[in-house]
Order: C-alpha cells, then sequence, then structure tokens
C-alpha cells in the first residue's frame, strides 16, 4: 500500500486572504494562587533575595523555592536564601519578540540565559535575561550577578530582578 | 484482560470554592500524600500516572509539563488525556490489563477560582464556525437540552428544583462538599432564569479541588489492601459529536456507556445499590438516571419527588451532594464522585453513609458542548 | 504470559501545508478515512478511537478534542484524547496500544490531527504560555529561546559547529522530496542554512521545521484480526513514554535522559539489547536540526556526541547503515506537530513492509524506532515496530 497521493488543499496567501474566516478573540485571564513554595520565593524576591528550598532527604538546595521535594515527595525542610550571584549555563542572541516579529536593527538584542545560582546544588539554574554586556562577549561560563530593582519598586515577581550582567 | 482491577488508595484536597493557600501543584500534592499512604505505596513503587486535564482549564498551553512533580513522578512514564477522570480512570485499568503495569495513578483538580474569565473559557468550547458566532454563552445549550429533556420525558422543571433541595442537602452531611444547603423548591424556582427554562440554582457552582485514586491489579491489591474496591466495568462513549445533530432528549453516551461497563462486570441496574451521577445542572440527574437505565424514561422526577433517590431511599442518588452540593471540579468532578462510592463501599462514609452498599455506578458527563461521559461500576466483593 | 499482541495494519495521511483549506475535523477525517480503506475496514469496524493532538491553542477551541470528534469517527464510540505536548504523535499509537493489548477492544483507530494556521497573528503564540506563568513569563520568553538555549549547550559540550548540524537539515529536506506529504522539500546545501535568517543565535531560519496543518492515522488490531487483514502486519513490539520535571532549568540540557529512559522501556519491552545494532531504520523528531542528534543519542543509537560525525559520514543516509528519518522528517516533510510524529510511525510501517516506494531503504529492514519529544524539553515517547 504505497502510498501515492494525499489529501488536503493547501492555500496560497493570496488563497488565504480571499477565504472566508471566522475570527475570535477570546478573553482568557487567570489569577494563580501562588500557594506556599511559590508565594515565599516572589516575597524573598521583593526583599531583593532569591530564596531556594532544600530538602534532608536528597541534601538537594533547589531554585525555586518549593513546598515539597519532588523526587523524594515530602515536605521540604525549610528555605534559604542563596547569593543573587551565578554562572551562565547557556544563553541565546534572539532577533525577534515573543510574537516572533522582528526587533529592529538597532534594538538591543534580547540575550536569554539559564543562570546556575551560587549557594544552590550544582546545577540549579534559573531562566532569565543577561544586561549590560555585548552578546559577542557573552560565554558559557562567565560569572554574572543579578542587578536588581530599587527596593521601592519590587513587586514580587520574577521582574524584580532587571537582569544579570557580568562580574567586573 | 488477567485479572480484577482496585481502587487501594483514594485522596482528596478541597472541595471548596476558592483555595488560595496552595498553588495547583500542592494541592495535588495533598491529594497524592494521602493517596500513596493508603495504597501503602511510594510513587517510586507505582508504574505509571495519568492526569485529566484541559489546557485551558489551567491557563497554560501544554499543561502536562506541569504535572509530574506534585505526583512524585518526575521521569517516570506519565500521561495526560484531555478528558474526564473517570474516562482517565478507564485508560489505567486498560493499562492494567494488558498485563504489563501492576498499579497506576490517576490525577484530576479543579483551580476554577483561578480563571478570571470561566464564562468565556467556556464559549471558547463552542464550534467557532457554527455556535460561536450566534451565542456567546455556552450554557445556552444546557437550557436547549433541559427544555427538549423536559418536554420528551415528562419530567417537571418541580421535580428538577427537587434534584437541587435534595443534593445540596446531602452535601451538609459530607465534609468534603462546599456548597450544602437548606434549600426549598420555591427557591430554586424563583433563582432567576440563566437559560430558560434553566435558572441559576439549576447549575452547579464551581469549585476548587484534587482528587487522587490509585488502581492495582488483583494480586497486588488483595496482598496491600484489606478492603479493595473493585472496578468491575469502566466504559466511556461519546454520542453525536455536533450538537445540531444530537438528540438533545436522551444522554446517549450514558447509555452506551452503560450498556458496556454493565456487561464488563456482568451486572445489570438491578445490582446497582446507590448511584453518583453527574448533576452539573439539575435536569441532568434525571436525564441520567433515565439513560442510564436507573429509572423508566419519564420515572426520574417522580422517583426524586417521593424519596426513593433520597439518602434513606431505594436507590440513594448522589449521597455526596453531587456538584450541585460539593461544587463542580469539571475534570475532577468524577474523581469526587469515585472517591464518594469508595467510602460508600468501604462503610466510611459517615453521617451520609448508605445502607447495604455492595455495589455502586459512577457516572460523568464533561460539561456543555460535549456528549461524553463515562460510567464505572465499582463494588466491595 | 497473556500479553496481547498489536499490530499496525493500515495507515493515512493527508498533505502537510501551511494553512489548509480543511477544518480540523476535516483533516482528521481525510486521514482517517485513507487509514480505514487502505484495510478495507468500515467505521462501524472500529471499536474504539483515541486521537493525539497539541495544544488547544492552535486550533483556537477550548477542549478541542471534542470539536474534532465528529471528524474523526467518534460520534457513538468509545472515544478519547491523548496529549502529552510535542510527543503527542508516537504517543497516540501507544495510546491505542494500550486499548488493544488490553483486550478492551481488537481494532483501535488513531488519529493525530494539527491545525496551526487558525492561530493568528503566529503559532508561536500558543507557546508563550508554556512557560511558568509566575517565574518565567513575565520575562517575555519566546519559543525559539529553548531551542536555541538547548542547540547553545549541546554544541558546547561536544565542540560541535552549525555546520554539523546542518548537515541534518539537508538530508531531511532531500529525503522529502519523495514523500507526497512534503512541505517544504528541496536540494539545500549547508551553506544555504547557514546563511538563512537568524531568529535566536545558534538558531537559524531553516534549521527549524515549519508549523503548518495536517492530519495522520492508522488502524491496530489485536493479532488474529490482524493476520486476517493483511499479510504484512507491522508488530508495535516496544512502547515507551517518560515525563522529566517541570523544574527544566535544572537539568543540563545538552542530553535527553526522559528519551532515554523511554527508549529503555520499549527496548526492554521489544527484546532489543544492542539498539546501535538491531535497529535497522529510526526516525527520531527532528523539529529543530540538532535535535535529531540529540534524539538519536538519546535512543542509545550512538554513543554521546557521535551523532554528528556519523551523520557527516553518511551513517544516517537512506543507504547509510542507520537510515535516520528516511521520510525526510519535520525538516523536510513539515511539522504539524501531532500528525508529524504519527507520520514518522508511518514511515516505519510502510519501510518495514517494502511499501515506501522511491524513499524505500535498501536490505529489507525489519526492527524501527520512532521517537516523538515534547512539553518543557521533557518529555520521550517512544515506539519500536517489527514486521
Amino acid at each position: 500500500m504505497e502510498i501515492k497521493k494525499v489529501p488536503c488543499k493547501g492555500l496560497s496567501t493570496e488563497e488565504y486572504d480571499k477565504a472566508l474566516k471566522v475570527d475570535w478573540q477570546p478573553e482568557l485571564a487567570y489569577a494563580w494562587d501562588n500557594g506556599i513554595g511559590i508565594g515565599a520565593y516572589l516575597a524573598a524576591l521583593k526583599e531583593g533575595k532569591i530564596l531556594a528550598a532544600k530538602c534532608d532527604g536528597c541534601g538537594r538546595i533547589m531554585l525555586p523555592a518549593r513546598a515539597f521535594c519532588e523526587l523524594c515527595f515530602r515536605p521540604t525542610d525549610g528555605y534559604v536564601a542563596v547569593h543573587d550571584t551565578g554562572v551562565v549555563n547557556t544563553f541565546a542572541v534572539s532577533h525577534v519578540n515573543w510574537d516572533a516579529s522582528r526587533l529592529k536593527e538597532k534594538d538591543p538584542r534580547h540575550l536569554p540565559a539559564v543562570i546556575e545560582i551560587d549557594g544552590a546544588s550544582k546545577g540549579q539554574g534559573i531562566l532569565h535575561i543577561l544586561g549590560n554586556v555585548k552578546p559577542g562577549d557573552v560565554k558559557i561560563g562567565m560569572k554574572v550577578r543579578a542587578v536588581w530593582k530599587p527596593a521601592g519598586e519590587r513587586t514580587g515577581s520574577i521582574t524584580d530582578i532587571l537582569f544579570f550582567e557580568p562580574v567586573k | 484482560m488477567n485479572g480484577r482491577v482496585a481502587i487501594i488508595g483514594i485522596g482528596t484536597e478541597g472541595f471548596s470554592p476558592v483555595t488560595p493557600h496552595l498553588s495547583f501543584k500542592e494541592l495535588t500534592y495533598c491529594a497524592a500524600v494521602k493517596a500513596y499512604r493508603q495504597a501503602g505505596l511510594h510513587p517510586k513503587e507505582i508504574d505509571s500516572f495519568i492526569t485529566a486535564s484541559e489546557d485551558f482549564m489551567e491557563g497554560y498551553s501544554i499543561f502536562d509539563e506541569y504535572v509530574p512533580d506534585q505526583m512524585g513522578a518526575v521521569m517516570r512514564p506519565v500521561h495526560t488525556v484531555t478528558a474526564e477522570f473517570l474516562q482517565a480512570l478507564g485508560v489505567g485499568v486498560m493499562m492494567i490489563n494488558t498485563a504489563r503495569f501492576k498499579t497506576i495513578a490517576v490525577e484530576a483538580h479543579s483551580k476554577a477560582s483561578n480563571i478570571k474569565t470561566l464564562h468565556d473559557v467556556k464559549a471558547f468550547a463552542l464550534d467557532p464556525v457554527y455556535l460561536r458566532p450566534l451565542e456567546e454563552d455556552a450554557e445556552f445549550l444546557a437550557g436547549l437540552e433541559m427544555r427538549r429533556f423536559l418536554r420528551d420525558s415528562g419530567n417537571t422543571e418541580e421535580q428538577c428544583a427537587q434534584v437541587v433541595v435534595k443534593n445540596r442537602g446531602n452535601a451538609l452531611l459530607n465534609p468534603l462538599a462546599g456548597h450544602g444547603a437548606k434549600l426549598r423548591v420555591d427557591d430554586v424556582m424563583a433563582s432567576g432564569a440563566v437559560s430558560t427554562p434553566l435558572k441559576r440554582l439549576d447549575a452547579a457552582a464551581a469549585a476548587d479541588g484534587a482528587v487522587m485514586v490509585v488502581l492495582a491489579a488483583e494480586d497486588v491489591a488483595r496482598s496491600l489492601c484489606a478492603n479493595p474496591v473493585w472496578v468491575d466495568g469502566v466504559s466511556w462513549f461519546s454520542a453525536e459529536g455536533n450538537p445540531w445533530s444530537r438528540d438533545l432528549g436522551v444522554a446517549n453516551y450514558a447509555k452506551l456507556a452503560a450498556r458496556k461497563a454493565f456487561a464488563m462486570a456482568g451486572k445489570t441496574v438491578r445490582d446497582v445499590d446507590f448511584a453518583e451521577v453527574c448533576d452539573e445542572y439539575s435536569y441532568k440527574e434525571l436525564q441520567h438516571l433515565e439513560s442510564l437505565g436507573l429509572a423508566r424514561p419519564g420515572e426520574a422526577g417522580y422517583l426524586t419527588e417521593n424519596g426513593f433517590t433520597s439518602l434513606n431511599g431505594d436507590l440513594p442518588v448522589n449521597a455526596s451532594g453531587g456538584s450541585l452540593g460539593v461544587g463542580h471540579a469539571f475534570e475532577a468532578s468524577g474523581g469526587m464522585k469515585v472517591v464518594e462510592a469508595v467510602l460508600q463501599l468501604r462503610g466510611e462514609a459517615g453521617a451520609h453513609q448508605v445502607k447495604n452498599a455492595r455495589t455502586g455506578l459512577v457516572q460523568s458527563w464533561r460539561g456543555v458542548p460535549t456528549a461524553t461521559g463515562a460510567v464505572a461500576i465499582l463494588s466491595n466483593e | 504470559m497473556g500479553y496481547r499482541r498489536v499490530a499496525i495494519v493500515g495507515a493515512g495521511l493527508t498533505k502537510f501545508v501551511r494553512r489548509a483549506q480543511e477544518t480540523g475535523p476535516e483533516l482528521s477525517w481525510q486521514a482517517s478515512k485513507m487509514a480505514l480503506d487502505s484495510c478495507s475496514l468500515r467505521l462501524k469496524d472500529v471499536e474504539m478511537i483515541t486521537l493525539g493532538s497539541a495544544p488547544d491553542g492552535f486550533d483556537g477551541v477550548h477542549m478541542k478534542g471534542e470539536y474534532l470528534l465528529s471528524g474523526a469517527g467518534g460520534s457513538n464510540k468509545s472515544y478519547i484524547r491523548n496529549f502529552v505536548g510535542g510527543g503527542t504523535g508516537v504517543f497516540a499509537p501507544i495510546h491505542g496500544w494500550m486499548h488493544v493489548a488490553s483486550g478492551a477492544c481488537d481494532v483501535c483507530l488513531v488519529v493525530a490531527e494539527e491545525k496551526m494556521s487558525s492561530c493568528h497573528p503566529t503559532p508561536q503564540g500558543a507557546f508563550i504560555t508554556i512557560f511558568d506563568h509566575t517565574t518565567e513569563q513575565p520575562l517575555k520568553p519566546t519559543l525559539i529561546w529553548i531551542f536555541a538555549l538547548e542547540m547553545r549547550r549541546y554544541m558546547e559540550r561536544y565542540g560541535l559547529t552549525r555546520a554539523d548540524i546542518a548537515r541534518v537539515a539537508v538530508k531531511n529536506k532531500k529525503n522529502a522530496m519523495d514523500h507526497p506529504s512534503a512541505q517544504v522539500a528541496g536540494e539545500y546545501t549547508v551553506d544555504d542554512i547557514l546563511n538563512s535568517e537568524v531568529l535566536a543565535e545558534p538558531v537559524h531560519r531553516l534549521d527549524i521545521s515549519p508549523a503548518g496543518d495536517g492530519a495522520a492515522a492508522v488502524v491496530l488490531a489485536s493479532e488474529d484480526v490482524a493476520k486476517r487483514l493483511t499479510d504484512r502486519p507491522v508488530w508495535l513490539d516496544g512502547v515507551g513514554w517518560n515525563l522529566d520535571t517541570s523544574y527544566w532549568a535544572t537539568k543540563d540540557l545538552y542530553y535527553p535522559r526522559y528519551v532515554e529512559k523511554a527508549a529503555r522501556m520499549a527496548y526492554d519491552m521489544a527484546g532489543i539489547k544492542e539498539p546501535h545494532k538491531e535497529i535497522q531504520v529510526a526516525e527520531p523528531y527532528d523539529p529543530f536540526d540538532y535535535k535529531e542528534l540529540h534524539h538519536m543519542e538519546g535512543l542509545l543509537l550512538c554513543p554521546r556526541g557521535e551523532a554528528a560525525r556519523l551523520t557527516a559520514e553518511g551513517y544516517t543516509a537512506r543507504t547509510g547503515n542507520l537510515p535516520t528519518c528516511p521520510s525526510g522528517g519535520a525538516l523536510g516533510v513539515g511539522n504539524p506537530i501531532a500528525a508529524t510524529g504519527l507520520m514518522k510511525v508511518i514511515e516505519l510501517f510502510l519501510q518495514l513492509r517494502g511499501e515506501a516506494g522511491k524513499r524505500q531503504i535498501p536490505g529489507k529492514p525489519r526492527v524501527g524506532v520512532a521517537q516523538a519529544w515534547g512539553d518543557l524539553m521533557q518529555v520521550g515517547t517512544v515506539v519500536v515496530c517489527r514486521s
């Protein structure tokens, strides 16, 4: 039963523009309960701290803070503030926005990175952005430090950290 | 098929209108801890895990990403079905029947309180070309169905209201329930139109909550559990896919699923001692009872009015309080019903225990605009 | 022992296109009808149906499984939708396997559908919400970030260049020229890939498979029924799946350990002890070119870090020692997510029956593996097929 002919009509851009369509813009709004673990994590960010949780079962110090250890399957044994410095585990130089539109020539590139935070267990990284650095100068293994919003402007969000910059 | 399948552990957290102190992960973790403790198993010893969820109820694309941690299932075989809990339970039973899995954990939860535009989410399920442009409220389908069902069956709006009174009254005796109340038929009749003849109090209010159930193959069940509850039969069906081509008067999905589930169990309606059926809307309890064969066509309202389906009646229906009394937990509401059935069959239902509970029927429906639901026959022998 | 063997007995799939005229239900119908016709079955012969489809956000319908069911033959049937992100296309037949291997039915229809073009202005929009809503979305991430982050980690770990990886895109787009469903087949050079527009360094446009619309379907049957329907059933001898933690930034992205676990589960069931020797054809998921290499290693088809070198040496060509993505993969045929995964399983089905036409690999292959991946760098789904 070799498959030679397959159905389905692909539309060219012109055909697609002319085709009958129904538009719908849904109103989808949510307000998620942070709960115990993330609640503590966000409260700590407001205080200018990065909060991890520790588990005496596996010995890990985990980010973000959480109420239970998912590997030992038991409650965590307390929270501990870790450093706001770390090491770049991996990074990217993005030329596109979140909606897939391109950044303009003059716009600074977006520099997302996974940063392994000092004081947490090895490999415990968080996703964040790099700043105050030229894309060409970023390296895996580079030491970085968080640049925080002024205390009065923090709201208890991951964006209370503006970005991570290289440690000079 | 190699042997029977049993429920050896259940756990719930909730149900209540809001659960602000716990994230969805923590809510599910609490339910999981209880279920695993009852089952006497660490999640490392459980062979596979199933979640029943829908992206737009969570506010995530690919909710499957966020399920393993709170079930203790990191780097394990986990999968998600966009279905109701009872369907997921049915999949778990199938997995055990392949003879390659001995224990399965099944989870569902609701954080409906976190959805600010629940109305719009429900409307988002309507066919985008044929239905959404007509009407921006998915509940209109419940009104259409109720009208058709009452006309075809001869049941009345007052009898539907009696379902509300019964179920919310039962809920006052259920510590898990969030919407217990002492109501009268007049309260329901006067509660204001939603989509005539559907009135405000005919519809269950939403609730948050999580349910975890642990299934085991017969040999494991007998060695671990002193009082396993057997899943003798389970089946799920979808009736006509398009609402406009559907027979709205009859719940065909319940009829088809019941036929298959009873056949699997080798039982009939006469064996059923109590039932937990979907009552997301009051008329649905009556429609489901008739479609399941637990009441003759046109008779469900009469049975309700005369106490046959009350806690002390011949066939207690929704002793838990149902969705009307506990709160509707969407994909988890079938889970709430399974938990109730298990408690009843173990004799652990306390103030709302029904007498002579040996075989129970649990039924679910996925809500508007679907005609999809499942049926399970559970027993303690 | 009580294990029921399950076979694939029929298959169908649509063209993969950027924007289909057909609706989601219509695409599902086209693929399902073709699959049933291919083994001379009618819908009434099918007892249960499982449909796989990735985020509801694409089609723009909440509970889209219910919306699609009329097109997948689900009316008045036992029908359910399975959904494990990008892993869905290979998980769908695993779900079907559960239906038949359990004895719940003898014939199960498995459908995979995706209509990404419904999502405006771009299907990428449906991917914003895969990131954690509280700890990540406020950073305004885009899907391409995770691929760029993972690709760079993989390249750094093994000292690979973009050219080492681009060879996969060249191979697959060329292979796809022989696939009737192909959306972006063509003869490209490594330089074409390297010089394509940068999106998020190191990812460039031609490193990525295109989003699109499409559907695929297979019919699964129990052993007795399979033998009556065809003289060449293809057995689903191994199934495996594995889901890693949602805390994706806490693991080293250079190696998909969850793919390895899923693969071991499938290989154990199939009695495969040395996959790199016993597997004769492979269809790993290749939404990005580096992913094919990443997944080959996770599937234990070659030592870690060696996949790129083997590709350069022609090991994975159709005439090589281990033909990999002879279909043309996502990179060549297109990537309507769930449909792509099932397309790969269908490729194994055809290859193992000697019915892959111009794509047929030499030597009468008897054992193959197909794999898909998804969620947030988390899920591996694997099937091992035998003829």
